[in-house]
């Protein structure tokens, strides 16, 4: 079992690169989908503890969308795609029309749009990562969950509670013009599915 | 002197407190373990993410992350502030985030309070309230002075038990 706290700067490179493609082909999907330019800060790649990954989003009291999935395949993890209330608002407007109530709570419309935004961008983001590593991935049926990021994140990172006490983070930030639609990426690979994605790019082991 | 202590746990963490308020937040799967000696106001608190120390692949473990051995080092902090043996135990959060389930991993809140109450019969502690399962969040605060548990979560009042 590779220890991440030990990683060479270039296997650092390669996570760097892989959170580059995949998060540029999912704001391509969502600007397509929503017809408008989509802007994405540098992706930030890090090895985080569960409080880091909540102060990202707000901390871990904070109430946030999110859309999880499990990916299987040659490399299996689990790809969250966390949004505000008030960006997922946005997009359900902007996009199918379908705007909030006041109670803040959604339809069953609205939670399988949300669904489906997050499927979109999980695929595009998978479909280019496997395309680059040549490793299968498959995203499988999506949850959605609105709640405290603490009780959202600390279920992502369950696979990595058996291991240690931090995650691999690969974090991106969508910005929609002046109109912030603002929303996180996080992929955490299983901790065996390093190996496999520094193989297939040939990244020698130590 | 009016203002109480308010004592912080994090995720897989544990404290104890004389008098004070013992909070955690973000529930998810994890498991909220309050212990409380009633006589003396003394209140202990685990968040735990796991069912069992055996999970662990690392060398030296977090005490405080696994329901096996959070519980017996909660009851221990809790002696060394002078709680009498007799204590008495609530249970919050083991909820299941997402609706489906797909690996064993996916199953880890019933197992988590599957395990908590297992070794709360261990040590004997009796169970008196619990506020667990279901698909959502909770964030819990353990009154020392009262030994009340309030219970927070999303679009939903405020719990007491």
């Amino acid at each position: 079992m590779e220890s991440y706290e030990q990683f060479a700067e270039l296997q650092w490179d390669v996570l760097k690169e892989i959170g580059n493609i995949g998060s540029g082909h999912a704001a391509t999907s969502l600007s397509k989908l929503l017809g408008r330019q989509i802007g994405m800060l540098v992706p930030r790649v890090a090895l985080v503890d569960i409080e880091e990954m909540c102060d990202s989003v707000g901390g871990p009291e904070e109430v946030v969308v999110s859309i999880f999935l499990r990916v299987t395949g040659d490399v299996t993890g689990n790809l969250f795609f966390i949004l505000s209330p008030d960006s997922a608002n946005r997009l359900l407007d902007s996009l199918f029309g379908l705007p909030t109530g006041e109670d803040g709570q959604y339809s069953d419309l609205q939670r399988s749009a949300l669904c489906e935004i997050g499927n979109i961008l999980a695929g595009s983001y998978l479909t280019s990562l496997a395309d680059f590593t040549g490793l299968n991935m498959t995203p499988n049926v999506p949850s959605l969950s609105v709640d405290m990021a603490g009780a959202i994140i600390s279920y992502g990172l369950l696979e990595y509670g058996q291991l240690g006490d931090r995650a691999l983070l690969i974090e991106t930030t969508f910005m929609e013009g002046l109109e912030k639609v603002k929303s996180h990426f996080f992929l955490l690979p299983d901790p065996g599915s390093f190996a496999p994605i520094f193989r297939s790019l040939g990244v020698p082991d130590r | 002197m009016t203002e109480r202590t308010l004592v912080k746990v994090a995720m897989a963490d544990l404290n104890v407190s004389r008098e004070g308020v013992l909070k955690t937040v973000g529930l998810g799967s994890c498991v909220g373990v309050t212990l409380y000696d009633a006589k003396n106001k003394i209140g202990g608190m685990a968040h735990i993410m796991l069912p069992s120390s055996s999970l662990s692949r690392d060398g030296a473990i977090n005490l405080a992350k696994y329901a096996d051995t959070a519980i017996p080092e909660l009851i221990r902090r809790m002696r060394e502030l002078g709680a009498s043996p007799h204590l008495e135990a609530k249970l919050a959060g083991g909820a299941q985030m997402f609706a489906f389930s797909t690996s064993e991993a996916l199953r880890i809140g019933p197992r988590n309070i599957e395990s908590c109450k297992e070794q709360l019969k261990r040590h004997s502690i009796p169970l008196i309230a619990e506020d667990t399962g279901g698909n959502y969040g909770r964030t819990i605060e353990l009154c020392c002075r009262t030994g009340i548990l309030y219970v927070r979560s999303v679009h939903r009042k405020v719990k007491e038990i």
